[in-house]
């Protein structure tokens, strides 16, 4: 499973970097970063889930 | 728009309106029955007249869906920002800068006003302050016990009525701004005195609006020039060193910039930490249950964000436009009830209950698209370490008396005198 951002949607809710800090960081103003590339590890594929569901932008999206 | 006010009543401070005759076509949101029965109005729009409209205020309209306010949110092009508070007044300054930028900022400028301000709150820089929230709460709670009679303090036993709202909610936002912008601790009441006058006198005659904004305006000079003479590390310094278009940041835009961040955290944190706790007082099932599983406060709290969201915001219609068949016309004003979109069934399941462990919760009690608030990292820190430590201290508590509690008037939603009979305290 792979997420992205979409950095022109994300206003900086910090919901999914609350969430999952093992899939998400923030920059210095506050908008979210994918980590490893948006690769997300074995076992964390629902917390990506729900990352996604929660984001109040609809920023993220699991990539093809 | 002062042509369409009604005549100036005798008392400055009272409603220039009468009372609300119907709740579709002549609704007012500063009347004290709006935020009252806030959760039943709202329902009963949705079901009957999804996008109401008042004369009041020069025309406002009261959009309740989740789709509506969503829409509304994302169009600066049909909205302006320049006047975010409906009321009888106002706010002077024009688009696109307005007079609290980036809140009262239109696109593009609005860009570049708030990610100025982006970095002082982001997560990184907000959560060093979770230990001093979280002794604030303490010193509070402290200060209350050795407030009552003697012998109360140490005999946990002892009956205990308090006021969460007056004697802790209220407190702690204004406590930690004042020290982000280096002001005096003591002038409290005085900021909660401007907040008050702009965000709760909105139905007042605009001149006594205006004499409150020229109040507020003469104290951040003194405040400003506190800095000047005195030279600290703080917001207010970050600002009067900042620059925009590598030019210093204009007088007006300093104190425009400090006016949103004294107004914009106050009553609203204050609001979502005394509704949270309103709710917990009624609903000890959940208060128990938090204390058997602390690791469902993160998502607690965030779904007593969206069933209490405290802010409703506003904009400006920009031009004559239709709007889903409404008639909009340019400087009417437009309420943005992000608490009614969040309990919108069309978008919510059980959208109408509380559930402690909604893990679902996309709420918008922090607003959508380009405004969203810039102190939501700081709002979600002093909402959650407030509540935690009030149920920490307070391991059982009710409503001293239901009908005692008395709600906010205007867009900020929330208990100001709320009385708590504790029963246990740890």
């Amino acid at each position: 499973m792979r997420i992205q951002i979409d950095s022109d949607k994300c206003q900086g809710h910090n919901r999914c970097y609350a969430l999952a800090p093992e899939l998400f960081d923030v920059d210095d103003y506050g908008s979210a970063l994918v980590l490893n590339d948006g690769i997300v590890p074995a076992g964390l594929e629902d917390k990506a889930r729900l990352a996604i569901a929660n984001c109040p932008e609809f920023a993220i999206f699991e990539a093809d | 728009m002062s042509d369409t006010i009604p005549q100036v009543p005798h008392d400055p401070e009272a409603s220039m309106y009468g009372p609300v005759t119907d709740w579709t076509t002549d609704f007012d949101h500063a009347d004290p029955d709006y935020n009252r029965h806030a959760h039943e109005i709202w329902a009963d729009l949705r079901e009957t007249c999804p996008v109401a409209h008042t004369d009041r205020y020069g025309g406002t309209w009261l959009p309740v869906t989740h789709a509506d306010v969503t829409r509304i949110a994302y169009d600066t092009e049909h909205f302006t920002s320049r006047s975010v508070v409906v009321s009888t007044a106002e706010q002077l300054a024009e688009a696109p800068i307005g007079g609290a930028p980036p809140i009262t900022s239109d696109p593009p400028f609005h860009h570049h006003a708030r990610r100025l301000l982006l970095p002082p709150f982001a997560p990184k820089q907000i959560d060093p302050w979770e230990d001093d929230v979280r002794s604030l709460c303490h010193e509070l709670i402290d200060a209350m016990l050795e407030g009552m009679s003697d012998g109360v303090a140490d005999d946990p036993d002892a009956g205990l009525t308090i006021d969460a709202a007056v004697q802790y909610a209220q407190h702690i936002p204004v406590n930690v701004i004042a020290r982000m912008l280096g002001f005096p601790l003591e002038d409290a009441d005085l900021f909660r005195g401007f907040v008050h006058d702009v965000l709760e006198g909105v139905n007042h005659d605009p001149a006594v609006r205006i004499a409150a904004f020229e109040r507020l305006d003469a104290y951040l000079d003194v405040q400003i020039q506190d800095h000047v003479d005195n030279p600290r590390d703080d917001l207010t310094s970050f600002l009067m060193h900042s620059t925009i278009f590598d030019q210093p940041l204009s007088h007006e835009h300093v104190r425009g910039s400090i006016v949103l961040l004294l107004i914009a955290g106050i009553d609203t944190t204050w609001s979502a930490i005394g509704s949270s706790i309103w709710h917990l007082a009624g609903t000890p099932s959940d208060v128990q249950r938090l204390h058997a599983e602390p690791e469902l406060w993160p998502t607690a709290i965030e779904e007593f964000l969206r069933a209490y969201a405290p802010v409703t915001m506003a904009r400006m219609v920009a031009q004559d436009h239709d709007f889903n068949g409404c008639p909009m016309k340019k400087d009417e004003w437009v309420l943005l009830p992000f608490p009614a979109a969040n309990l919108d069934p069309a978008e919510f399941e059980r959208a109408d209950e509380v559930l402690i462990d909604r893990e679902v919760n996309r709420h918008a009690a922090f607003g959508l698209g380009i405004h969203r608030c810039l102190g939501s990292n700081l709002a979600r820190l002093e909402l959650r370490i407030a509540v935690e430590t009030f149920v920490e201290r307070f391991p059982e508590f009710e409503l001293a008396d239901p009908a005692a509690v008395r709600w906010s008037v205007g867009q900020i939603r929330g208990p100001r005198e709320l009385p708590i009979k504790v029963l246990r305290r740890a």
